[in-house]
């Protein structure tokens, strides 16, 4: 079997050097009756070819998103990523390396992780950030539960512009770790009043910017109001891009920034594996979940890199830590930081402008189709039409006109009085083309 | 004239007047290697006998102090924070931990002394 | 108190052998500066046309000034990456022997298969008609994952094996209220050789922990259990095989005592490798139990991730399975993404999981399929007891008398009368060309040294990897002291200070002000 490399004489030899005559000797700790003598009920080992063909079977059961015109983000965004990227990230040092807890032979993955943590930091105009967390939903839990343990209170308010998910995750978490939150109705046009909602209880803000509905939020009253009451705020993005064109949580007095980080270097592969963005003011730094790369020196003198303020982790923390965490999303990580680096800051603001300059045009021609209001005075690549006729069924007869046409609301936000709103998205990735399309299709959809 | 009790967690406390200063002992600082952070209990924090009160942190280990009699916290050792390794230089002097009012000194009965914990080491191997 | 003792910063500075270069470079090692330091502001490795002019719909939330992040040209990117990579040790370069992380051989067919468009290049939100791929990748997935173990769910969408425990337990969590016990039972019964996950997971909500001891054997009786158990108990949460490498004999006993004092099971099934196709963990009495697909289903471990950690659970947790989950109706598949009148304990993550490592996970599977998974467990824990047989007479094994699983556990009574520490030695290892095995853990073992091979390596691979070791190990008793706590001198870095990173965290490159 072309991954296993002992065989029978092998076997044999080895057997002998344990002194035991058969493998099944090895396994005799295994209750009697609780072991599998023939084989599990699924098919034998396949060929590489053949494992090929039946997953390729598979793949071609889904409509890759490149192949329509494509307009859906809500949460996960469609980059072009460069070659380059993909190409880095398969080399084995990098690949099929660990956790470097062995600093000596791991310090580039460790200086990989220095260079994210501030380029995650300079990005949300934060003081430090970590190695990276799952992904930008469990990031924005982990800082709940961080500004709870910072405070020393137990009640989230959370906008009615955070991603739903995102709400639900946090609202799971809180449920379970005996917290509570106050969660906002929908706020459809960034007009809720969350000063209103916090009180001297309040352990956290959680806003998002730009929020699910594509508004961009001036983040600093809501700070001030924050702040007044001795709660902390939480700045929450799901495109890192939109940093290249709009005010950072770190500008706009954010206590934490959490987010996606998907939309910089790695693919939408259907929801993950993604990686969630961490940063924060570093008085906070010890109270931070999530790994942590730090410069010092070796035994002769020369910089190096190591995994640091370990003392805050489960492996030695345990039923004190700051969390569970053990992984942070490495690889992911590195395709982030490696694209950011090809970008660089002018790369990243030309980036973000062609993003917005084609969610503009979008925006124009939607507008203009009669029933198809665009509802955001504001918004960065992301913005939310209401049409004249329920947006669930409009979506599905995009699709079948060959148009990804965007997010129906009530898939994530059921019963809310808002089956009428599409979130549309709209990356560097669309051409004039795909635009003049979607316009055609929904027209016709609705005509 | 202070006399100084030790716990079996390897805590000191230093009786002088009503007051004890408490910290952790050489023995510990070895066992822990580097310390790189410690953080005592907030000024006023009453704590009663063996409840957590301060944290030493290494490299590679977290440790509890706790509190070896009951007391009112009435002072922190500041340098102590900002030099964690003062721990490590001198246990027993300049890397104290906090000092509380004894709210009871006969506990100090039921502690070790000096000999008594040096036996007592003696036995840990 | 960690009476291990470990120091953390080299003892001395090392001596320089080798002759300096004006470059600070040795040979084929290459020293490389940071992109902060190499990179300019203006400079880009991406080509974009600028935009037509269009009216700005930023409103005030435009974010002025500079953004501090340099640029590289791709030549320059690719250099620097390049370069950082080849200061990595990797599974790809050699044997990576660390218990409890199953460092097997990725195939590069994972990535093959995960980088075609119909998985790589879907949206988690696209209409689940123009899914349908995606959700089988997930469906099937979950079917062989519930052969395996033998159980009768699996929540899919945690992403990481932390994240497994923590479904696990919230669905137990949400099992005992549903009973209306969870004001009462708020304790969870954890051994204290568990990785540190288990304790951080349970008190993460809400439950204290309490110790069972393992017993002289290594094992946790059935008999500690019943003395620890109470109607205050909402679960245990046991390794199986343990941390020490070895099968928990009397889990079938565990699972029944702990059953009947109305508690449950959770499995931390990090050690899955070695007893896929031999039993199944539902069969012992598991109510739920994460696998960690970068571990035994060699999902690419990255540098330290991603990872995915589903959770198989038993008919007692089933119904408590969060959401999302991924449903046949007809000839179609569906997406539950919400609590549809069920008793889901509530959403752990956007979106659906990772589909990405799934597909890897798949390929895995199929390739290997019943007969190849069964081989792959006895190969794993053959050459465990290969490699236990073969140092036990130098390097001193706790549970050395009986057969190990996939893993083999020694402490450092041996180094006792050297001076040495298990840090000593596995440094020296670095000079050899090996990755260390995992030390200092399980806590319970002075200076514990876990070696498990996995089933990836060659017989001629195991025998050099004994060689070194017996070699090393003879050193060390010998006297030799130097050049164990001098080790490593021949890697691209020697000991590093982690004192003072952790005394003086620098976090990150910050731009030094003209005075």
């Amino acid at each position: 079997m072309r991954y296993l490399p002992l065989d029978a004489s092998d076997r044999e030899a080895m057997l002998a050097r344990i002194g035991v005559p058969d493998i099944s000797a090895l396994f005799a700790d295994i209750p009697a009756d609780k072991r599998i003598e023939g084989l599990l009920d699924m098919p034998l080992a396949k060929s590489e070819m053949a494992v090929e063909r039946e997953m390729a079977a598979i793949a071609g059961r889904s409509l890759a998103a490149g192949s329509v015109p494509f307009f859906l983000g809500a949460g996960a965004y469609r980059r072009h990523i460069p070659a380059t990227v993909d190409h880095l990230i398969q080399r084995s040092e990098f690949l099929t390396s660990y956790t470097p807890y062995q600093p000596e032979i791991a310090q580039g993955t460790l200086q990989v992780l220095f260079e994210f943590q501030t380029q995650v930091a300079a990005l949300t105009g934060m003081e430090v950030a970590n190695a990276s967390m799952y992904d930008g939903s469990t990031a924005c839990g982990e800082a709940m539960l961080m500004a709870h343990r910072l405070t020393r209170r137990g009640r989230a308010v959370i906008s009615g512009g955070l991603h739903p998910q995102y709400a639900d995750v946090c609202a799971t978490l809180a449920r379970m770790a005996g917290d509570a939150i106050v969660r906002l109705p929908p706020d459809l046009t960034a007009s809720e009043d969350i000063a209103a909602a916090i009180d001297g209880a309040t352990s956290c803000v959680i806003v998002q910017s730009p929020d699910f509905f594509g508004n961009p939020r001036d983040l600093a009253p809501i700070a001030a109001a924050a702040h007044a009451h001795g709660a902390l705020v939480i700045a929450v993005f799901t495109d890192p891009v939109a940093l290249g064109a709009l005010r950072s949580p770190g500008e706009m007095d954010a206590d934490i920034a959490v987010g996606e980080g998907q939309g910089i270097g790695n693919a939408l592969s259907f929801g993950g594996p993604y990686l969630g963005l961490f940063a924060t003011r570093a008085r906070n730094v010890r109270q931070m979940p999530g790994r942590l790369a730090g410069e010092t020196v070796d035994a002769a003198g020369r910089r190096s890199f190591v995994l640091t303020l370990s003392t805050r982790e489960q492996h030695i923390r345990r039923d004190k830590a700051t969390s569970n965490i053990c992984t942070n999303s490495g690889l992911c990580a590195l395709a982030f930081s490696i694209h950011l680096t090809l970008l660089g800051a002018a790369g990243l603001r030309r980036l973000a402008n062609v993003n917005h300059a084609n969610a503009v045009r979008l925006a124009e021609r939607l507008a203009a189709i009669p029933g198809v209001e665009v509802v955001n005075s504001h918004f960065f690549n992301e913005f939310t039409l209401r049409t004249p006729r329920p947006a669930a069924a409009l979506i599905e007869a995009l699709a079948e006109r060959g148009v990804i046409g965007g997010l129906p609301v009530s898939r994530l936000l059921p019963g809310a009085g808002l089956d009428d709103c599409i979130v549309v998205a709209s990356t560097e990735t669309n051409s004039e083309d795909d635009r003049a399309a979607f316009a055609r299709a929904l027209a016709d959809c609705l005509g | 004239m202070s006399q100084i009790r030790y716990t079996k967690e390897h805590e000191y406390v230093r009786v002088e007047g009503g007051e004890g200063v408490v910290g952790i002992t050489e023995y510990a600082q070895q066992q822990l290697g580097d310390v790189v952070f410690a953080e005592a209990p907030p000024i006023g924090k009453a704590l009663k006998r063996g409840d957590p009160a301060a944290v030493v942190e290494s490299v590679k280990a977290a440790s509890d102090v706790f509190a070896p009699v009951a007391g009112e916290v009435v002072a922190v050792n500041s340098e102590v924070e900002s030099t964690p390794g003062l721990i490590n230089e001198d246990a027993l002097g300049r890397g104290w931990l906090f000092r509380i009012k004894l709210a009871d000194p006969a506990e100090l009965g039921a502690l070790m002394d000096e000999s008594a914990y040096a036996d007592y080491l003696k036995t840990l191997g | 108190m960690n009476v291990q003792g470990r120091p953390t910063r080299p003892e001395t500075a090392a001596p320089s052998h080798r002759r300096a270069t004006f470059t600070g470079n040795r040979g084929l090692d290459i020293e490389e500066a940071l992109i902060f330091e190499t990179g300019r502001l203006d400079a880009t490795g991406v080509d974009l046309d600028p935009p037509e002019p269009y009216a700005s719909r930023l409103g005030p939330h435009a974010r002025a000034g500079a953004i501090e992040l340099p640029g590289l040209t791709e030549p320059e990117a690719i250099r620097h990456y390049v370069r950082l990579s080849r200061n990595n040790y990797s599974i790809d370069a050699g044997i990576y022997p660390l218990g409890s992380c199953t460092m097997k051989h990725n195939s590069r067919l994972n990535e093959k298969m995960a980088r075609l468009p119909g998985f790589a290049d879907v949206h988690p939100l696209q209409p689940v008609s123009t899914a349908q791929g995606a959700l089988a990748v997930i469906e099937a997935l979950s079917r062989a994952l519930l052969t395996m173990t033998g159980m009768e769910a699996v929540a899919m969408s945690p992403k990481a094996g932390a994240h497994g425990e923590l479904c696990g337990m919230m669905a137990i969590k949400a099992a005992v209220e549903a009973r209306g016990e969870g004001a009462t039972r708020r304790v969870v019964l954890v051994p204290d050789s568990a990785h540190g996950t288990n304790p951080a997971t349970a008190a993460l909500i809400g439950y204290s922990v309490r110790p069972v001891p393992a017993g002289a054997d290594g094992t946790v009786s059935a008999e500690a259990v019943r003395a620890a158990l109470a109607s205050d108990v909402a679960a245990i949460m046991l390794t199986n095989p343990n941390t020490c490498g070895l099968f928990e004999r009397e889990i079938v006993g565990i699972a029944e005592a702990v059953r009947a004092a109305g508690a449950y099971f959770y499995c931390d099934g990090a050690n899955f490798n070695a007893v896929v196709g031999k039993t199944r963990p539902g069969d012992l009495g598991v109510d739920a139990m994460h696998i960690n697909l970068h571990k035994t289903f060699s999902t690419p471990h990255g540098g330290g991730g991603p990872g995915a950690g589903p959770v198989a659970l038993s008919s007692r947790l089933a119904p408590y399975a969060p959401v999302p989950y991924v449903k046949r109706e007809g000839a179609a598949l569906r997406l539950v993404e919400h609590i549809e009148g069920g008793e889901s304990f509530g959403r752990m993550c956007a979106f659906h999981g990772q589909t990405g490592m799934f597909v890897r996970a798949l390929a895995f599977i199929l390739s290997h399929g019943a007969d190849g998974l069964r081989q792959a467990s006895e190969d794993a824990v053959l050459s465990a007891n290969y490699i236990l047989a073969s140092l036990s007479d130098l390097m001193s094994a706790p549970f050395g008398e009986r057969p190990c699983m996939h893993e083999a556990l020694f402490d450092d009574r041996w180094l006792k009368d050297t001076g040495l520490t298990t840090l000593d030695f596995a440094k020296a290892m670095i000079d050899e060309g090996y990755h260390p095995m995992t030390v200092y853990f399980p806590l319970i073992v002075h200076g514990a040294m876990l070696i498990e091979p996995t089933e990836s390596e060659s017989k001629a691979s195991l025998d050099l990897f004994i060689m070194t070791l017996r070699d090393l190990a003879l050193a060390a008793t010998a006297g030799e002291r130097e050049r164990f706590q001098a080790a490593p001198t021949l890697a691209p870095r020697q000991r590093l200070d982690e004192t003072r990173a952790a005394r003086r965290p620098v976090l990150r490159w910050t731009k030094l002000e003209p005075v």
